[in-house]
């Protein structure tokens, strides 16, 4: 279907992109699964970019072994290097499991990546560690596909028929860590337990410990994700994941496990669907910490409405978060002047038509776009707040809109792995953040425009 | 618990890379170096692509457009913090976004029609168009497109040959640049550069102004740049690089080989400087006076290093007394780089026990090692499980290097100094001396670490 309230204008080029490239988000993925080691299979460049990426974003070493393919491996096949970056890695990080993440440059080549895998273990005595290969071209999708790509594969990989148990699976899409714990708060405060996947709330995000841990504590269990299949339930924070990428969708129909889809719990609206399925699930009324927390986040939203009527928001990223972020400013009487995200393939414009269908201004949508996209429209809309990842920096620097950073990368600033977004915490923490830049803008600004809109000669009309 | 008497329990080495590491005094064979990472081993280093890019990237007034999918162009966006003092186009990553179908059926119109989309849009003087992997790889004639889009947009269209795969160490990129640029410079049929007595900065990039601070001390010598290489340089200024008398190699890594065609091609001759610490700015400064051989610009070179050297004199002694008996590592791309480090670092009355880089060649290694008291590690092309281990075992204070050494570093409760591509501070002079000994000193000897290497309930 056309994207709702598409420019219209068709260009070639991507200038100053809005996304990454499809092996990143895979590598976060196997990042939430326990004694996990992610293994790149293309050029060396392509891991250490990404190295690079997740180590500013989550201030955290994060290793990714690369097979470190050259120009004759290129014309000959990459079987004997991979075979020996597995060796390596299994030498130097003794993994449980390793995730294979093909870029565009293998995928090009042909890699029969099952077959590598199958000739790999048949050759190894006892102890080899699983290995799970996720086709990742760069050319066939963003993190985001990476994402969801890899942790159904994963998924796939470990399930086994598991007799009914009371244990829910929660999937989430790519959020940082520090929502991670929130959803798990939010949960066990449900007297819930469940399975929360993939789980990379401590493995990016360590505490100090004096070492470095090669492999990092924590991530999903193999054993808890083999067992997914006997769950009674699956929640699904991705209103926006396609059908083709769903590892929720895939668990009930290879097993049956029914499939609730949520969109990320940001947003009071959000939140109450969220808390609502999990009192059913759980047969108790949510605890007097989450009511505590709903009227904290009910009391800021009326101290800050007036003040958030003023924003005028360009939201860009990643099409579950962007859709979580909309809803949240909506509900606040901040106005969403453009909508974009750089992925393509997701569900975004028809999760975003009922929402923008009564507002009062339709929002311009960008689907694939890139922020040069992103400037025009943000510029024509008049915004005057930017909420999203660090990208959006060079265009917002230009034009002095400050960006709320959230999402995915944050490299200008520290902390990238503890911005909270999520629940009723997390959504009061957001909407402070939000009301807090409109209110400096205002402060630093309101004298000189008051002086101003006074002292002018000509009379204003229509206002 | 006590981190700094942890030792790893099992040697992280792999066999393979045992001829990569030295210890300094120890051992008489070279070390094993230049060569391509070993697969699996979680290698520091980049691609051929990341080499070319960040050479070319500080050519301010340029377009560089990536031909590839998305990922090669989004993750070396403004990659470098190279500063401009006018145009900020090449601030910008421009990228031909390569899906499915254009792999399949070829990348060549695609390619075309964002050439077409730049020019119509920018009017850039030039463009660099990056081949990647996968374009290599399927055989996109990006020399034909670049060739037809200059003939058709009377601007120039240059092809940076530098597909990833061909190897994993930036040196090659490095040589792709250095011929793109080469092609830039070489003047056209019927173009004339005059002869002046300007000199060009090869290998200098305007990290954090730095080039702007060596132009002041050339001026108040009476010496003009004509053009840094690349560092806020413009396609127009470029072009004059043939008309110096002179070029300063900095960064050899990348421009050592541009200069030897240069002297080839155009003759000029050149020599090595290096601006890292004030004992070397000093030094370089009298070398490029020597070349002048005139009186009045040795006299005016001599006062400014003498009021140099007594205005910062004071700073340095103020952080030498802090930083005396600390221990230092060291972990770089370059040799050249690596060796200035050892020399400051050692001015600063620090003892150096690791020294590595990502793309030192032999003879260079040989000369880290013979600065290297006994017993100091000399490391080619290392990985993070190395580096854990060499900076425990050696009680590291504080370590010098780059993004991914430094959250490693905080990890282990070791402070660190930013030497990498992306700092906001000055480093090179007079004036970097005092800046580099103070984020020395900052990090080194913050109160941070009394919290962080002392067990819960005090020692």
């Amino acid at each position: 279907m056309a994207p709702v309230g598409h420019t219209g204008i068709v260009r070639q080029v991507n200038e100053n992109q809005c996304q990454h490239c499809m092996p990143l988000g895979g590598i976060i993925a196997f990042r939430g699964i326990a004694g996990a080691m992610p293994l790149v299979h293309g050029s060396q460049g392509c891991s250490t970019y990404m190295r690079l990426t997740c180590v500013n974003h989550f201030n955290e070493p994060v290793d990714i072994a690369s097979s470190s393919l050259n120009e004759k491996q290129t014309i000959h096949g990459g079987e004997a290097n991979l075979k020996k970056a597995l060796d390596n890695v299994r030498r130097v990080y003794a993994p449980s499991v390793i995730g294979i993440l093909t870029t565009c440059l293998a995928e090009t080549m042909g890699e029969d990546l099952d077959r590598i895998k199958r000739d790999y273990r048949s050759g190894q005595e006892t102890g080899c560690p699983e290995i799970i290969p996720v086709p990742t071209p760069s050319y066939s999708g963003s993190h985001t596909e990476g994402y969801w790509a890899a942790t159904r594969a994963i998924i796939a990989h470990y399930a086994r028929p598991t007799e009914l148990h009371r244990c829910l699976n929660v999937i989430v899409p790519h959020i940082s860590p520090a929502d991670l714990r929130e959803i798990r708060r939010i949960f066990t405060l449900m007297g819930l337990e469940f399975t929360l996947i993939p789980d990379y709330s401590l493995t990016l995000d360590r505490p100090f410990a004096g070492r470095y841990q090669k492999i990092p504590e924590g991530g999903t269990r193999p054993e808890e994700i083999a067992a997914m299949p006997g769950a009674p339930l699956s929640i699904q924070f991705g209103a926006t994941c396609p059908d083709s990428l769903s590892p929720g969708l895939w668990l009930e129909q290879e097993y049956g496990v029914p499939l609730i889809t949520l969109p990320l719990p940001t947003g009071i609206e959000a939140t109450d669907q969220l808390i609502a399925v999990l009192e059913k699930v759980s047969g108790h009324p949510r605890s007097e910490t989450l009511v505590n927390e709903r009227g904290w986040l009910l009391d800021a939203m009326a101290d800050a409405h007036k003040h958030n009527a003023e924003g005028r928001a360009v939201i860009y990223g990643e099409p579950e978060l962007v859709y979580a972020l909309v809803r949240a400013c909506t509900e606040n009487g901040i106005a969403p002047g453009v909508i974009a995200t750089g992925t393509r393939t997701s569900r975004l414009a028809l999760c975003l038509e009922p929402l923008l269908a009564v507002l009062d201004e339709r929002p311009v949508f960008l689907e694939d776009a890139d922020f040069a996209a992103i400037e025009t429209a943000a510029l024509r809309a008049g915004t005057n707040i930017a909420i999203g990842h660090s990208g959006g920096k060079f265009f917002t620097e230009r034009h002095g809109i400050p960006v709320v950073r959230t999402g995915f990368p944050v490299h200008d600033r520290i902390g990238g792995q503890r911005i909270l977004s999520v629940g009723y915490a997390g959504t009061l923490a957001f909407l402070d953040r939000i009301t807090n830049t409109l209110l400096e803008q205002k402060h630093s600004s309101y004298r000189r425009l008051r002086y101003e809109e006074t002292n002018r000669t000509e009379i204003m009309e229509g206002i | 618990m006590n981190t700094s008497s942890v030792i790893p329990e099992e040697a992280a080495c792999i066999s393979e890379r045992q001829d990569s590491i030295l210890t300094a005094g120890k051992s008489k064979k070279s070390i094993h170096c230049a060569d391509d990472s070993l697969a699996g081993s979680v290698s520091q280093r980049a691609c051929v692509f990341c080499g070319a890019r960040v050479v070319l990237n500080p050519v301010t007034d340029a377009v560089h457009l990536v031909h590839g999918p998305i990922g090669c162009a989004a993750y070396t966006w403004d990659i470098r913090g190279s500063l401009s003092s006018g145009s900020e186009m090449y601030r910008n990553s421009f990228s031909t976004d390569m899906k499915e179908r254009d792999v399949v059926f070829g990348g060549e119109k695609k390619l075309a029609a964002c050439i077409d989309e730049i020019v119509e849009k920018y009017h850039p003087p030039a463009i660099f168009v990056y081949a990647t992997c996968v374009t290599g790889m399927i055989g996109d004639d990006i020399v034909a497109v670049c060739r037809e889009a200059t003939r058709h947009h009377n601007t120039e269209v240059i092809p940076v040959e530098s597909s990833g795969f061909i190897s994993g160490n930036k040196v090659v990129g490095y040589r792709a640049a250095a011929l793109a640029l080469l092609r830039l410079i070489t003047p056209k049929e019927g173009e004339r550069v005059e002869k002046t007595q300007k000199l060009n900065f090869l290998g200098e990039y305007n990290l954090s102004g730095e080039m702007w601070l060596a132009r002041r001390y050339l001026a108040e010598m009476g010496i003009e740049i004509n053009v840094a290489f690349t560092g806020d340089s413009t396609v127009a200024a470029l072009k004059q690089a043939p008309g110096a008398c002179l070029n300063l190699v900095q960064c050899t890594g990348s421009m050592h080989w541009v200069a030897l065609q240069m002297e080839k091609q155009f003759d000029i001759p050149f020599m090595d400087v290096n601006f890292f610490g004030a004992e070397n700015t000093a030094e370089s400064l009298r070398k490029i006076a020597r070349f002048y051989d005139d009186p009045v610009i040795t006299g005016r070179t001599e006062r400014l290093i003498e009021r140099e050297t007594a205005r910062i004199r004071p700073a340095i002694e103020r952080y030498r007394q802090k930083l005396t008996g600390k221990r230092a590592a060291i972990y770089v791309g370059g040799a050249y780089k690596a060796i200035a480090l050892i020399r400051q670092l050692r001015g600063l009355g620090m003892e150096i026990v690791l020294t590595g880089t990502q793309t030192g060649k032999t003879e260079e290694y040989a000369t880290i090692s013979s600065l290297l008291d006994e017993g100091a590690i000399v490391v080619d092309d290392t990985n993070p499980a190395e580096i854990e281990r060499f900076l425990l075992e050696k009680k590291v204070d504080v370590m010098a290097g780059g993004v991914k050494e430094r959250v490693l570093a905080y990890k282990l409760g070791v402070g660190f100094v930013d030497h990498n591509h992306d700092r906001k501070e000055c480093l090179a002079g007079f004036d970097g001396a005092v800046n580099f000994a103070r984020e020395v000193y900052i990090s080194t000897c913050s109160p941070v670490w009394k919290y962080l290497r002392t067990p819960v309930g005090g020692a």
